[in-house]
């Protein structure tokens, strides 16, 4: 690739911000959905046996697969409405990760432990 | 030589898949900052960023690959109920984890946290690099979501750290046994 090429590669017209929002947030929102089962399976027999998709894996196993589809179901809907849209992205970031922050909380075992 | 099923899948997605994501995670936070900063150095070329989106991934198939043998191979196999009366435990590792209080915390602390910590690590990557290649260099006009998927990224490190060094330590105190015998050579005395 020569520079000319490259010259044209990085003064290319920017994307608009919304894909990239809508993969950060629903990540954030996965995450957080992810901690907040497993913290609910944690407190509530009910919850934990209707958390078990799959037996050798037990509760595991509807935290995660519930989680994964709340993340990629989140990120479709987000994807759809704002792909080609430029949103408040700091917004969302922080957004987003205050959703992380959240979720690390959530899956520290002393926190859990202290509900 | 020789080696059980169960500790063949315990170093692939231990040693294999976890491991090579950690290997993988300082390059890529580097990778990643240096080509979305917002004075791009002269040497990154198209070809660099197609290299760099291929390594992610890379990434994103080992850091699934290694959740899923976690929960779905090598769990169910950790967490088996041995039948009443069972005096050794050496085959069900949570359950000799908890008959001592010296090695209870490793399962109560150390996979009750490795267990859940660990998934957010293909959540993570998988999202950094959709971003990546949605926008490649690019993204350093958007600082916010630079940020973001940095931040994301630096998570995923650090998560996938917790997981590795408690899975390591938990093999240790009660490694996963078991199953058919693989020979990998012939013994023999020197």
């Amino acid at each position: 690739m020569n520079s000319s090429d490259r010259v044209v590669s990085l003064n290319a017209p920017a994307r608009p911000n919304g894909s990239g929002a809508a993969a950060i947030l629903s990540a954030g929102a996965g995450s957080f959905a992810l901690a907040v089962l497993a913290f609910a399976g944690d407190k509530s027999a009910l919850i934990k046996s209707s958390l078990v998709f799959y037996k050798p894996t037990g509760p595991l196993s509807g935290v995660t697969t519930a989680a994964i589809l709340t993340w990629l179901f989140t990120w479709g809907i987000l994807e759809w409405r704002w792909r080609k849209r430029t949103v408040a992205a700091g917004r969302i970031s922080a957004i987003a990760l205050v959703f992380l922050g959240l979720s690390l909380l959530l899956t520290f075992p002393p926190v859990v432990d202290l509900f | 030589m020789e080696i059980t099923t169960r500790s063949l899948w315990a170093l692939i997605h231990g040693m294999g898949f976890g491991a090579l994501y950690l290997l993988a995670c300082s390059g890529a936070l580097l990778e990643l900052y240096r080509f979305t900063s917002s004075y791009p150095p002269s040497d990154s070329t198209p070809g660099h960023e197609r290299f760099l989106k291929g390594y992610l991934i890379t990434m994103v198939v080992l850091a699934w690959a290694a959740v899923l043998t976690g929960a779905y191979v090598l769990y169910p196999w950790y967490r088996a109920a041995p039948p009443p009366g069972t005096a050794d435990l050496s085959m069900y590792p949570q359950r000799l984890l908890l008959s001592s209080p010296t090695t209870i915390g490793w399962h109560s602390f150390g996979m009750e946290w490795k267990e859940h910590i660990a998934w957010l690590v293909p959540i993570s990557i998988t999202m950094a690099a959709f971003v990546f290649i949605r926008y490649g260099r690019g993204l350093r006009n958007h600082r916010q979501l630079r940020a973001a998927v940095l931040c994301f990224t630096l998570v995923s490190f650090l998560a996938a750290g917790v997981a590795g060094f408690f899975g390591a330590m938990i093999n240790k105190y009660a490694p996963v046994q078991g199953g058919p015998t693989i020979q990998l050579s012939p013994g023999g005395e020197k």
